[in-house]
């Protein structure tokens, strides 16, 4: 139970950080913002020797429980670690936004609502063993992260950002809840550990596949896979440190957890072994190679957080294949597993730690373009030591932790040359190469990265502000990450036990009966190995590739524009918007008479309809009433009535019409026995004359129609066609009677219950006093209407564009 | 009677589109009262015009006028009261801010979005 | 809209007090004869009408210096309140209650909460008639 509300906390908390941000003016709001993931992550870290034993925890907190939706707290290894991620880092970036982002400046209450939101989003999404629950705050996310993406609402890449990554991770969304429902359909519940329990038979259904490929597509999305990628550069306009930690450490990992969530379900299945390794290595490459022609540094992480979440994906990809293998516990294909789990921590901490720089940079330079940058190295000391442990762990290079996942990411690669089945024997060659070409350009953009920015010529005369190095304060998270990245090469198995391991279990729980049980003892010295060969082929490459850079970075720009993706988005959207616009514009012509006639034909067409296919129209003389005499006069009067307002010249005459009409129908209720009516409609018919009086001198001339003939027939058309339509309705309602009238009811109990003699009066107030009352409230918004319209005019002035 | 006057209110709908579809604004607002009347009667005569006294306690009477029809109609009435009067008070504050009666030409362009 | 037709006024004057006396009896005899809110509210405001009619707003705004707003307000709120109540003695929404009482001169007499419901009603017809009659006759 209280499981659960830990989700929710930094959401509640939400809720006081406006109060707070108003009545404290002095104490920058992050400083009370931050105790919500600290604590957080405390108490997640009790539960850590637990878990890390094997042991899961649940709570369960019905939501909707008529629908069987409840939001249910899972926590295993992998949950836990992501928790402790989302936490952990979590702390750090709000301790680092406190210095980044003025207080006097900044919307901080904006601001923090989204950040905690999103927390809470992400937990609930790494949490959630219910499917709806989960892509609940998956959409959640993803709504965050366009709150935050455009944060800085007045400017134009901000919103262009939030947009597009709100379009195609929401889109993905979609696409992974028709996933979930399929699933449903097939297990017959919500809940993925029973899911996962029921896997084989799963596996039969005819379905399988489609919810294979929908549930990755909605991964591939969030995770930034190619080609869905694009989004992820244009949500770089976000403040540096939801760059840091939505699109590196946390968000973007979400589709890296569905993954690794559904392996056991999925695993078994050819396609999703080819699909993840297939485009993970991909993105691998895809990403690695276009970071190096980024002149942003935050487009270079972005790319380079494409990339390695590709990396991550592929080893997921290829732990999968350790479903296929006989006694896979014993082989080489145990490593992929662990290896994604492993670098999806390494990554978290230098990305995170390098994304922090950048902003260090762009906060303290004022500019973050590569090519003004450089020299900073004797200015900025401490974040070029901060900038080189994080670069050289992403390029994978001892002694830091990227380097060991590196290896074993190499190792998996390699293995898979060996694997046998689904025709990776001839194919399966190929993923090696990919990796190591990859890993080449992962080492060129991190030289690129650092090098460009901190070493080289100090161009003073290019930079807006005269930089210095930054507070302590702002250093303080970069540093710790850049701590961490040291501390795990050393302690690598300290981390393996107590976060890999049990991590792993729950991705591949077939394998293992404890977290215990995984025999890996991750080694930074393991002989002369093929990986450690290929590890100095990418650094002799990588120096090499680099030094030469200024030569062939130029090559990028021969690429053409017209055959990039994003290009390829921007097309599809502007299609759309023109194409659409287009279609709507056929019909929705602005011309209120277009509509009204549609309207009428469509009312005409489905009464008619409904009459002929249900066959309802009857037609009998038996109970009509007895034709009145003044009924016969009466009807000739309102029809002439009518003739006069329908073909009146002048507005005078048309008046009288209504009012002759009105007065007429005033009549009918008299000799049909209905005296309020009659009583009503009088009055009524008073006052309304006076009204049109009144505003009589405001009222435009009537002119004489000008139609074009083709208008004209459709209008007599449709109006002759809506006159039978109602003639026929009258007639058949005239004609059968299915259920005796209500009003018995009314007649029996009126003077007992109600204490009334006038029927229709007690109805009004009492037996349906219900509409009276909307009906006074209509009235009264009819009235304030027209007192708004006449005593509140609006002055006409431009609306002052959003943009500053 | 409900056979004539099926016919008639069908007459007063006929009137009534037509009015409502044409240009001019004014022919529109008397379009929709015409609409409101038909609408009333239509709905009294479906409840049966039979009955031999209004539906109002009496000793003697045996037959009522359906009851919940007129307690509809009353509803509408004050209703199509008010809602004649806000159109009369839209279509004379349009035509004198957009100098025109004619709602062909009151339409949203597209530079204004 | 001044016109100084002396015997309309003098008519008005003496058909307004006509007009919204039998309009009271219609509103309060309508729960068992022909009547009711709707119609004693409509009547009063023809009365009303009528006097702006035969003066012109400024006088009759002066003589009945009542904010027609607020009086639709009072009558929404007096409608709404009379529905709630018995929601506060643990009934349903909208139930009523009414007994009948012997009082001097008067006679057996009924008193029902659905007679402030219906007063509710009539504060909003003559409010809101009034407020759109007003708007517009003022308006230049």
């Amino acid at each position: 139970m209280s499981q659960v509300l830990y989700i929710f906390i930094p959401m509640l908390a939400a809720i006081f950080v406006p109060f707070l941000y108003k009545s404290v003016k002095n104490i920058h709001t992050g400083w009370f913002v931050l105790a919500v993931p600290a604590t957080l992550a405390i108490i997640y870290a009790t539960y850590i020797a637990k878990v890390a034993k094997g042991e899961v925890f649940l709570a369960e907190l019905p939501w909707i429980p008529s629908l069987d939706i409840s939001v249910v707290s899972y926590l295993d290894g992998l949950s836990l670690l992501f928790s402790l991620l989302i936490t952990g880092i979590g702390s750090l970036v709000v301790l680092y936004s406190i210095f980044y982002l003025d207080k006097h400046k900044e919307k901080l209450h904006n601001f923090y609502v989204y950040l905690l939101l999103f927390m809470t989003a992400m937990l609930g999404v790494v949490q959630s063993d219910h499917l709806i629950t989960l892509y609940f705050f998956w959409e959640l996310t993803s709504i965050s992260s366009f709150l935050l993406i455009g944060y800085w609402y007045t400017r134009d890449a901000s919103r262009f950002g939030a947009l597009k990554s709100m379009i195609i991770t929401v889109g993905g969304g979609l696409m992974m809840l028709g996933g979930f429902i399929l699933l449903y359909l097939m297990g017959d519940t919500y809940s993925i550990r029973e899911l996962i329990a029921m896997a084989p038979e799963l596996m039969q259904h005819p379905w399988f596949t489609w919810s294979l490929v929908l549930i990755l597509l909605g991964a591939f999305t969030k995770s930034a896979q190619f080609p869905f990628y694009i989004w992820l550069p244009d949500a770089m306009e976000a403040p540096t440190p939801v760059s840091a930690y939505l699109h590196s450490a946390t968000m973007v990992k979400a589709g890296i957890y569905l993954v690794a969530r559904f392996t056991p379900i999925f695993a078994v299945s050819e396609l999703w072994v080819w699909l993840v390794t297939g485009v993970g290595l991909l993105t691998l490459f895809w990403g690695s190679f276009f970071a190096v022609k980024q002149t942003d540094l935050k487009g270079i992480l972005a790319f380079s957080t494409v990339s390695q979440l590709g990396l991550i994906m592929s080893l997921l990809g290829a732990g999968a294949v350790a479903f296929h293998v006989n006694g896979a516990a014993d082989t080489v294909f145990k490593y992929a597993a662990f290896a994604a789990i492993f670098h999806l921590i390494n990554h978290a901490t230098f990305k995170g730690s390098l994304f922090m720089i950048a902003g260090i940079i762009d906060h303290e330079t004022g500019t973050r373009d590569i090519r003004k940058l450089g020299g900073l190295m004797s200015i900025m000391p401490l974040s070029f030591t901060v900038a080189a442990i994080g670069t050289f762990s992403m390029a994978g290079l001892p002694p830091f932790n990227g380097f060991l996942s590196k290896e074993m990411f190499l190792t998996a690669m390699l293995s898979l040359q060996n694997f046998d089945l689904f025709g990776f024997d001839t194919w399966g060659v190929l993923f090696p190469i990919v990796a190591w070409v990859a890993s080449i350009f992962t080492f060129i953009y991190s030289f690129y990265f650092v090098f460009h920015t901190f070493s080289g010529k100090y161009k003073p005369e290019q930079l807006p502000h005269k930089p210095h190095e930054a507070p302590i304060g702002m250093l303080i998270s970069p540093m710790i990450l850049a701590a961490f990245v040291v501390t795990i090469f050393f302690i690598p198995n300290i981390i393996g036990d107590t976060f890999v391991k049990p991590a792993v279990y729950a991705i591949q729980p077939f394998l293992y009966s404890a977290p215990g049980d995984i025999d890996i003892h991750v080694q930074a010295w393991h002989g002369l190995s093929p990986e450690l060969f290929m590890t100095i082929g990418i650094v002799l490459v990588g120096v090499l590739l680099f030094v030469a850079l200024p030569k062939w970075q130029g090559l990028y720009n021969a690429f053409p524009r017209a055959l990039t993706l994003n290009n390829f988005y921007d097309k599809i959207m502007l299609g759309l918007d023109v194409g659409l616009n287009r279609v709507s514009r056929l019909y929705m012509t602005g011309s209120m008479r277009h509509y009204l006639l549609y309207m009428f034909s469509a009312i005409v067409v489905i009464v008619i309809g409904t009459l002929i296919v249900k066959d309802a129209f009857t037609f009998t003389f038996k109970g009509a009433a007895p034709i009145h005499p003044y009924g016969v006069i009466l009807i000739i009067v309102l029809i002439c009535g009518t003739c006069i307002a329908l073909l009146a010249k002048s507005r005078l005459t048309a008046i009288i019409g209504l009012g002759a009409v009105g007065y007429t129908v005033a009549l009918f209720f008299v000799i049909f026995n209905a005296p309020d009516l009659a009583l009503t409609q009088l009055v009524i018919e008073t006052i309304s004359v006076a009204l049109f009086l009144l505003a009589f001198y405001h009222l435009p001339k009537l002119g004489k129609s000008e139609e074009r003939i083709r208008f004209q027939v459709n209008r007599a058309i449709i109006s002759v066609a809506v006159g039978v339509m109602v003639t026929l309705v009258a007639l058949s309602a005239h004609s059968q009677k299915l259920v005796p009238s209500i009003s018995k009811y009314y007649e029996e109990t009126v003077y007992s219950l109600a204490g009334g003699g006038n029927i229709v009066n007690v109805i009004l107030v009492d037996y349906r006093g219900f509409d009276t009352l909307f009906e006074i409230a209509v009235l009264s918004i009819a009235g304030i209407g027209i007192l708004a319209m006449i005593k509140l005019r609006m002055n006409r002035k431009g609306k002052a564009h959003e943009n500053k | 009677m409900e056979i004539l006057m099926a016919f008639t209110i069908g007459f007063l709908f006929m009137a009534a589109v037509y009015l409502i579809l044409s240009k001019s604004l004014l022919r529109i607002i008397i379009g929709t009262g015409l609409l409101s009347h038909g609408a009333h009667l239509l709905i009294l005569t479906m409840g049966g015009l039979g009955g031999e006294a209004p539906p109002v306690l009496d000793e003697g009477a045996k037959t009522f006028a359906d009851p919940l029809p007129q307690a509809l109609i009353l509803t509408a009435i004050v209703i199509s009261f008010g809602v004649t009067a806000f159109f009369l008070v839209l279509a004379y504050r349009s035509y004198q801010e957009l100098e025109t009666d004619d709602i062909s030409l009151m339409r949203g362009s597209d530079e204004d979005e | 809209m001044r016109t100084n037709d002396v015997i309309l006024q003098f008519t008005a004057k003496i058909v307004f007090f006509i007009i919204f006396f039998f309009s009271i009896h219609i509103f309060m005899a309508g729960h068992y004869t022909p009547g009711g809110g709707f119609v004693g509210g409509l009547l009063t405001a023809s009365a009303i009408v009528l006097l702006v009619l035969a003066f012109d707003l400024k006088t009759v705004r002066s003589v009945l210096p009542i904010n027609y707003t607020y009086l639709t307000a009072i009558g929404l709120l007096l409608a709404l309140g009379t529905a709630a109540f018995p929601m506060l003695l643990g009934k349903p929404f909208f139930t009523h209650f009414f007994d009948y009482y012997n009082l001097p001169l008067l006679g057996k007499q009924s008193l029902h909460t659905a007679m402030l419901f219906d007063g509710g009603v009539y504060c909003v017809v003559v409010g809101v008639t009034m407020t759109i009659i007003q708007t517009i006759g003022e308006d230049e």
